[in-house]
């Protein structure tokens, strides 16, 4: 391959004339579509913000950022967003860390098992899903009132931390965040690390805080940003189930306070969009920092 | 960390699985020994109790009536019957339909951009882009719903300053709905498809070109072969994002779109007949075989195209 580059690009010098003509027409469409792109990505995020702060007939005002720490119901939702998100992040990564890293040591036959149970909620869409949920959850008035399994029915479904949004986010973080670790696990010789580590005389849970887990670093940030923006964002289970977490919230003030809601819907974009940042920082560390690591954790979603 | 460094270089892709299958079966003993599998059964049960019951809670529903004088549960197809009949049919058709208009127009702006970042040489402009389409990948939902309102809705900024209501134009329909959905799924598009661009390498470019081939011979005999599996991948993905989305389809439309997740949501929270709630599973149900469909397109897609990226 390498011979060939060289001979073709000697070629190519030779003919230079022509590979120039090829070259300028990709200029003149390259910055037509990368315009075009621009214009659309652009113009909902900066009208939205002129839609905030400019009051017809008023002229400039913040207020509708001003008011939000303020509004009733914020703090409590965004709260409980943050608390689902932190509580959905340590499940997942707990069920999944340890399920991964042990199909690679010692139980390879397990893999296909725990590949096809981590995708297929792909298969099942959310809303899908919460109508299963809510069937199951009806079941508990229904049939189980006699028994002690209807406490925990109502535990799960307390107004104040509701559990079952937790396992549901759960449900639906696995598939991303399956392909995040596994991904960062086939990165690393986990046989050899772990031998190695154990060979220094490092006990089981030295070997897994202090080298597997470093090395996995930007699999788990990774992992955890998308259960992170993934949970914030979420409308459509805790709003079929009843709860309000901060998605749920920002269409209910929609009605009476328009301006809020949207001024509410840019921050929540500036957020995730730092985290983004942040997350990538801490993944990539100071060792690398290839341009296309900063989008890694949500193309990982996909790829 | 210094012991991570020469494996994470020395260690290639693709061999991985294999060798790493000879070393365990060599070593396997005397490392965790046989109880590794306890490490999985706590993932195992979570999956089966807080995804398995539901979904099969959601199947006998859907195949099941209770009497509502006996209280005698029985087996049906009924509801599976009408979720595919009359307004429940025409949901599935209006999702359907979106979903495909998003993902082929979505396709092809993801394409034309991502190849027009591959092919630009200002390293700033690549992780600009890359930085921003996993950004506004993850921007669905209610957030995007809200900016779109303020932007293109009825009293919308643009709206207003370009006339468009006296256009014709609204936000609350079916093309509106389907602008808003471009919006994510379009950075998706770049996201999946840069690296299989990326693959293509320039030397198969220049072999076609020392063979005489024009632009277009290219595209037609080497480059859009080996990028179809990526692209088939990337547009089954967004029509699979487009086809399961609801919040967004929520807070944007409300009900004046026929969508199947509208009238799931519909059923659901009680805004119909007593007794649709079964409809509810069965459409569900539908979602489920579609998506199913969907992915099992993917996953091989998936799976071949990655042969191109090393």
């Amino acid at each position: 391959m390498a011979a060939l580059t060289s001979t073709s690009t000697a070629a190519s010098l030779d003919d230079a004339a022509p590979v120039r003509r090829t070259r300028r027409r990709p200029r003149v469409w390259r910055g037509a579509v990368l315009g075009l792109a621009g214009l659309y990505f652009l113009l909902p995020l900066v009208s939205s913000f002129v839609f905030t702060v400019h009051v017809p007939g008023q002229g400039v005002s913040f207020e509708a950022y001003t008011g939000i720490v303020g509004a009733e119901g914020f703090t409590d939702s965004l709260l409980l967003s943050l608390g689902l998100a932190a509580a959905t992040i340590a499940l997942t990564l707990l069920l999944a860390v340890p399920a991964l890293v042990a199909v690679r040591l010692g139980s390879p036959g397990l893999r296909p098992v725990i590949e096809v149970m981590c995708m297929l909620p792909l298969v099942v869409p959310p809303i899908a899903l919460v109508t299963g949920i809510t069937t199951v959850l009806r079941w508990g008035p229904e049939k189980l009132s006699h028994t002690p399994l209807y406490q925990t029915f109502l535990a799960v479904q307390d107004e104040s931390f509701p559990l079952v949004l937790v396992f549901a986010y759960t449900v639906l973080a696995l598939p991303f965040v399956y392909r995040s670790l596994d991904a960062g696990l086939r990165a690393i010789d986990v046989p050899t690390l772990v031998e190695a580590a154990r060979n220094c005389g490092a006990s089981w849970p030295q070997v897994v805080v202090r080298v597997i887990l470093p090395n996995l670093r930007a699999a788990l940030a990774g992992a955890a940003f998308l259960t992170l923006a993934l949970v914030l964002g979420e409308f459509t289970i805790a709003a079929l189930l009843g709860y309000e977490p901060f998605a749920v919230w920002i269409v209910t003030i929609s009605g009476a306070q328009a301006r809020m809601s949207v001024a509410v819907s840019i921050l929540s974009l500036l957020i995730t969009w730092v985290l983004l940042l942040v997350l990538s920082r801490a993944g990539t560390g100071t060792s690398s920092a290839s341009p296309a690591s900063s989008a890694s954790p949500a193309s990982s979603k996909e790829s | 960390m210094s012991v991570s460094a020469p494996s994470v270089t020395s260690a290639p892709d693709g061999s991985r699985s294999t060798s790493g299958a000879g070393r365990r079966g060599r070593r396997g003993p005397r490392t965790r020994g046989p109880r590794t599998w306890l490490a999985t059964v706590p993932l195992l049960a979570f999956t089966g109790l807080c995804f398995g019951l539901p979904v099969a809670a959601l199947l006998y529903g859907a195949f099941t009536s209770d009497d509502p004088d006996t209280g005698a549960t029985s087996f049906t197809g009924e509801h599976v019957e009408r979720s595919l009949q009359g307004p429940y049919l025409n949901s599935l058709i209006g999702s359907v339909q979106l979903a495909t208009l998003v993902a082929v127009i979505g396709s092809v702006a993801g394409v034309l951009i991502a190849q027009a970042i591959v092919t630009s040489r200002r390293q700033w402009l690549r992780s600009a882009t890359l930085t921003a389409s996993g950004v506004l990948a993850n921007f669905g939902g209610v957030p995007l719903a809200f900016a779109f309102i303020a932007t293109l809705g009825i009293s919308g900024v643009v709206t207003e300053l370009a006339n468009l209501g006296d256009l014709g134009w609204n936000l609350y329909s079916f093309s509106g709905l389907a602008v808003v959905y471009l919006y994510f799924l379009t950075p998706l598009m770049v996201l999946v498809i840069i690296p299989a661009l990326d693959g293509l390498r320039p030397q198969w470019r220049e072999a076609a070109q020392n063979n005489g081939a024009s632009g277009w011979q290219f595209w037609r005999l080497v480059g859009l072969p080996v990028l179809a599996p990526s692209l088939m991948g990337g547009f089954v993905l967004l029509f699979g994002s487009a086809f399961a989305a609801h919040a967004t389809a929520a807070a944007l439309v409300g009900g004046s779109v026929p969508l199947v997740t509208l009238k799931i949501a519909d059923a659901l929270s009680g805004n119909v007949m007593v007794g649709q709630e079964n409809v509810a599973l069965a459409l569900g149900l539908d979602m489920i075989l579609i998506a199913g469909l969907v992915m099992a397109v993917y996953l091989p897609l998936q799976r071949r195209s990655a042969r191109w990226l090393h």
